[in-house]
């Protein structure tokens, strides 16, 4: 069988408005999501309220951590990475104990922004510190420049990285407060493991939102920053220490 | 004033060609051990995620504060003035070139990603001092090199004051970077200081004119030139006294320390019980990079020139000492997350005073730094003028008695 122009013609033309169309329906679906300019709007100020009184010995927030974003030791603590962990402290005078996870604060005045050479070091709009691993040239200085000891250098090797946690020998890394999952509406892997267990010591949501949990567990109870005195103006925030 | 005759270095002698082939042995040395240390990662030195700035920033920031030490006889010269520095000008200005190509060579060759220096030069962001400093070091480079050729090409001679004097403005700025590197960090109880940025600028004058000092004696030896003791003297007792101003400064840091309740625990901790830091403190800062040289630069032991050398030798090792102090020392106390309480268990060594034992590499990296910059001023000194004929007395300064003697007997 041959086809004649005019069937030619026809049948090109709906293959070409198929072709064109498509794309197009793709986009209709992708614009019920949110888009990367939606997630990242200073309408929202991410923060995260750990409640000590309720944080056990445990440790399931790092590990979820870790597995969440492919980050693993090599058995060699100095130079291990460690995006979250837990400090046990006692105080001085009382004596008494408690357990806390101490991970990146992200401070609405960063000091890691602040030295970063490149601008590796940024903040998203909506209060998430990152590291752009692009162009991370690996000079440490915000690891010289972090009160709060929350960044890692890669010392060697990565393997089985997780695509949406990309990681790289030579450069810093630090929490992402989970930004992929974030910006799926989702919540950050350490707050999820430890409502999973019934802890319920961690709470993730937008400051900026007062109607959000995390915004009326903060207006109804003192809580405080780590190093308040250097006036960062931390998204995470601790009560019971 | 006579007019002063430079000349590279002539012949083919083998001193020279040694000196340049062991320069060049621990350059090569030096790159070997960076690519080790690129190749497998950081975890094969002495650095970790609590002493991040190891070895290879003492010595690299130890050259670059150096380097602009090294050009203050170039600015005593043509900006205060002082004739009997312009025959040591050249030599200054090169020193000054070098040395920070070394001591930026090592910075580099440490980065966790050396392969991104472009992405360094071409990413900015102007709140952080070090993107300042990548301009204040490449725009160090250009504006010597102007200084330099307005110092040598005699029909430009004219304008080698008010370059000179931007020069210095600029070497000024640039220390003043480098030490605000520390000073400008807020979280750790070592830094966070404005006494950084004029302690840098001291120590840059001590550093650098120890180096200049013994670059000089060499070199004019080495070349069988005369090196008087009006020029030597002068010398001597300028590095006498960037000494004791580098002690002041250090006096003054630890006073304001001390004062401070907050601050008695690293306090402590480098001046008292710090185990290798409190060592390297007292013994090598404050005696062998202080006393010492201010006991021989300021006695009768000052009349050898071998003591002279020593005491310039004892300055630069109290400095690479001082700089191990401030940074690796500064680094390993903990950074004061929850004041009032202790951490009792961690797994990332919080409150815990940090280990560092300088690794091989590491040593390895910033000695061929050195090197390098030695090596490029002993070519430079080859291959174009830059070393005066004679520094001897009558030459240095026709005022002297020397000249005076000597044109009494002539006549």
């Amino acid at each position: 069988m041959s086809l004649s122009r005019r069937q030619f013609i026809g049948i090109g033309g709906a293959a070409v408005a198929a072709a064109a169309a498509a794309p197009g329906l793709r986009l209709v679906e992708l614009a019920n999501a949110r888009s990367p300019e939606e997630a990242a709007t200073s309408l929202q100020r991410w923060g995260l309220l750990i409640d000590i009184s309720k944080c056990n010995d445990c440790d399931v927030c790092v590990t979820a951590c870790s597995t969440e974003n492919g980050w693993y030791g090599h058995n060699r603590p100095a130079t291990d990475p460690q995006w979250i962990r837990k400090v046990t402290l006692k105080d001085n005078q009382t004596g008494y104990v408690e357990s806390l996870p101490v991970l990146c604060q992200h401070c609405e005045e960063p000091p890691c922004v602040d030295v970063c050479p490149t601008g590796a070091s940024f903040k998203r709009a909506d209060g998430i510190v990152l590291v752009d691993k692009h162009i991370c040239i690996g000079c440490r200085y915000c690891m010289m420049a972090c009160p709060y000891k929350a960044r890692s250098f890669v010392h060697e090797d990565t393997t089985n990285q997780k695509p949406y946690a990309p990681r790289g020998k030579g450069t810093v890394e630090s929490c992402t407060l989970c930004v992929h999952r974030v910006d799926a509406g989702r919540i950050p892997a350490c707050v999820e493991a430890c409502n999973k267990d019934g802890h319920q010591a961690m709470a993730f949501g937008d400051l900026n939102d007062k109607t959000s949990e995390i915004s009326k567990r903060l207006a109804s109870a003192p809580s405080t920053q780590l190093r308040p005195d250097l006036n960062l103006n931390t998204g995470v925030r601790y009560q019971g220490i | 004033m006579a007019h002063i005759h430079y000349r590279q270095l002539e012949g083919r002698a083998p001193g020279f060609y040694a000196v340049l082939g062991a320069l060049g042995a621990l350059i090569l040395i030096g790159l070997a051990a960076a690519l080790y240390m690129e190749h497998n990662g950081h975890w094969v030195t002495g650095m970790s995620n609590q002493v991040v700035w190891g070895t290879p920033h003492v010595f690299a920031v130890f050259l670059i504060v150096a380097a602009s030490g090294a050009l203050n006889v170039a600015s005593i010269a043509s900006v205060f003035g002082r004739q009997l520095y312009k025959p040591l000008s050249r030599l200054s200005g090169l020193l000054a070139l070098t040395l920070l190509a070394g001591g930026l060579a090592v910075l580099v060759l440490d980065l966790g990603r050396p392969d991104r220096l472009t992405v360094a030069m071409t990413y900015y962001n102007f709140k952080s001092i070090f993107a300042w400093n990548i301009f204040l070091y490449t725009g160090f480079f250009a504006v010597v090199a102007v200084y330099l050729w307005m110092m040598m090409e005699r029909r430009m001679s004219d304008y080698s004051k008010p370059v000179g004097m931007f020069a210095f403005i600029w070497r000024l700025t640039l220390t003043t970077g480098t030490g605000s590197i520390f000073g400008f960090l807020v979280a750790r109880e070592a830094y966070d200081t404005a006494v950084m940025a004029p302690m840098f600028i001291i120590m840059s004058f001590a550093y650098g004119l120890a180096i200049f000092i013994l670059v000089l004696m060499a070199a004019m030896r080495g070349s069988g030139r005369e090196l008087g003791d009006v020029v030597f003297g002068r010398l001597r007792n300028l590095l006498g006294v960037f000494v004791a101003a580098v002690l002041y400064f250090v006096a003054v840091y630890h006073l304001t320390n001390l004062y401070i309740t907050q601050r008695h625990g690293i306090e402590g901790f480098i001046l008292l019980h710090g185990g290798q830091f409190t060592t390297m403190f007292w013994l090598g800062q404050i005696v062998l990079g202080g006393v010492i040289p201010l006991v021989i630069l300021f006695s009768g032991l000052g009349k050898s020139r071998a003591m002279v050398a020593l005491a310039a030798v004892l300055v630069i090792l109290g400095g690479l000492a001082q700089m191990y102090v401030t940074i690796i020392g500064g680094q390993a106390y903990p950074m004061p997350l929850f004041p009032g309480k202790t951490v009792v268990a961690s797994s990332f060594f919080d409150g815990q005073i940090a280990t560092y034992t300088p690794s091989l590499p590491e040593v390895a990296l910033g000695v061929g730094g050195f090197a390098l910059a030695l090596a490029l001023a002993a070519f430079a000194l080859k291959v174009l003028p830059f070393l005066p004929q004679s520094l001897s007395d009558a030459d240095a300064d026709p005022h002297h008695e020397a000249a005076a003697k000597k044109q009494a007997s002539a006549a």
